[in-house]
């Protein structure tokens, strides 16, 4: 509000803006330039202190459902101190060998496959993944003696709307399924996001991987295919999910596949990995 | 005074209800709904956002030319809007991850903006604040409700507690699957308005047309 003097004599920044009227270029650009900069240093502030606690949240959640997968997670467990009993590896996909290229504790993989200079676009490609991280992080889980006990993978592969993301736990045979689990996806719920029902999911502890032939066998359906022993490798699709089954079972194939960690399994039994 | 402070808040909750009545901010209501818990949190989100911006923009509605005066409350609304959205990812993470897009699509719930421009523009912080925490609660009361009626009748729980154990469990309750899609809320909240309306008549619009009566017809 200008008051008298002000408007006679204006003098300094201040009382020459108050003297301004309201709609005049300059005080608009004014007021739109100060109040742009200080909400936005307001947001940055906040983004940046909060930062760290985000990062923490981030992989205390894919730190807990690698631990539901391998079945170690019980409400209110310390989870920094469980996921210990974890050795996070790298395996270059392509060969099936542990690589030491980036650090495993850090490595982020789908941040991986968004970059090309890390990542190979996909020209078969049955997840509808388009591009897949040369470098995949797994998570061995040994026994007192050393021995591997179990090996956690993750998968990911489209489904119905979404990309679904989970883990593959597998025993020391790495052929036997211990569990399956996605953590993050955005289909139907009611229908496709029942692939997270204890029931559905139970289906896949004691399933077989591999045939006899070395050939994937598991999958998702309604029945087991001709010649294929449903009871060692079929699990029942969702009813009224045709989709996301279907999803489920091309990712399932796909990593389990040549493409996937079949070559690193064979390697890790030979003992070559 | 005080009682007016009341109303203020009251008044928002039946008899001027940004939902029911202003028939404002109802895209959100169909997305968050499907479960109590997060409808919870997206209540109070919107709450401390109306409530906030109100203030912030009531502080400077002397200050704001009108030429981009929605401008400057999308500004400080979207800026509040992050603010929160940081903070749920911090804090509460398993939630943020639910609501996912939703908090960042509070900037469009046109309960925010309308309360700043129809009533913030034009009163003093104080009672702008208040008008915003009014507002915020009668949009969360339709939410709640909405959610108790989707997560009881298509889930069979209540803020994730199982109550009807579903078929799918070994339990006798079918759920419906509908009420778990978004498209179901619409459903919900129209029932809602008629209750409102036919409880307090005086809410119902009068019509912008009248129907011609035809002639001979009588």
């Amino acid at each position: 509000m200008p008051n008298a003097e002000n408007t006679t004599a204006p003098t300094g920044l201040w009382a020459r803006f108050n003297a301004m009227p309201l709609d005049s270029a300059p005080r608009t650009i004014t007021v739109a330039v100060v109040l742009c900069l200080i909400c936005s240093m307001i947001v940055s502030g906040a983004a940046v202190m909060l930062k760290p606690q985000q990062e923490i949240n981030k992989t205390l959640d894919k730190k807990t459902n690698i631990l539901k997968v391998a079945g170690l997670y019980q409400d209110g467990i310390d989870v920094e101190k469980a996921f210990g009993a974890f050795e996070p590896r790298l395996v270059d996909v392509a060969t099936g060998k542990f690589s030491d290229a980036e650090d495993a504790a850090t490595y982020d993989q789908r941040v991986a496959a968004k970059d090309p200079a890390r990542s190979i676009a996909l020209a078969n490609d049955p997840a509808s993944i388009k591009r897949q991280a040369k470098l995949a992080s797994v998570y061995l889980l040994r026994d007192d003696a050393g021995k591997i006990e179990r090996i956690v993978l993750p998968v990911h592969g489209y489904g119905l709307w979404s990309t679904l993301y989970g883990f593959i736990a597998l025993n020391a045979d790495g052929n036997e399924v211990y569990g399956l689990r996605f953590y993050a996806h955005g289909e139907t719920p009611g229908l496709g996001a029942e692939v997270d029902n204890p029931k559905w999911m139970a289906q896949w502890p004691g399933k077989l991987v591999y045939g006899d032939n070395g050939a994937v066998n598991i999958g998702v359906g309604k029945a087991a295919p001709a010649g294929i022993d449903g009871s060692k490798h079929h699990i029942d699709a969702i009813a009224g999910a045709t989709l996301t089954s279907r999803g489920v079972d091309n990712l399932v194939k796909f990593w389990m596949g040549e493409q996937g960690f079949k070559t690193f399994l064979d390697n890790l039994k030979k003992g070559e990995a | 005074m005080a009682g007016k402070d009341f109303s203020m808040l009251k008044d928002p909750l039946v008899d001027n209800n940004p939902i029911t009545l202003q028939v404002l901010g109802i895209c959100s209501a169909l997305a968050v709904t499907s479960s109590l818990k997060v409808a919870f949190v997206m209540a109070i989100a919107v709450t401390l956002v109306t409530a906030f911006s109100n203030f912030f923009i009531s502080i400077l509605r002397n200050q704001i030319p009108s030429s981009i005066r929605i401008i400057v409350q999308m500004v400080i609304i979207a800026s509040l809007v992050i603010l929160v959205d940081q903070i749920l990812k911090a804090y509460l993470y398993e939630i943020s991850k639910t609501l996912s897009v939703f908090v960042g699509l509070i900037i469009t719930n046109c309960i925010v903006m309308g309360r700043a421009e129809a009533f913030a523009m034009k009163n003093p912080p104080i009672p702008s604040f208040l008008d915003g925490i009014g507002n915020g609660l009668g949009y969360s009361l339709i939410l709640l409700l909405v959610g108790v009626v989707r997560e009881l009748f298509g889930s069979g729980s209540l803020f994730g507690v199982q109550i009807l154990e579903t078929v799918n469990n070994g339990g006798w309750y079918v759920p419906n699957g509908l009420l778990l899609l978004p498209p179901s809320a619409f459903f919900v909240i129209g029932l809602l308005i008629w209750a409102f309306r036919t409880w307090k008549p005086a809410q119902v619009e009068k019509r912008e047309y009248k129907i011609m009566e035809t002639e001979g017809a009588h």
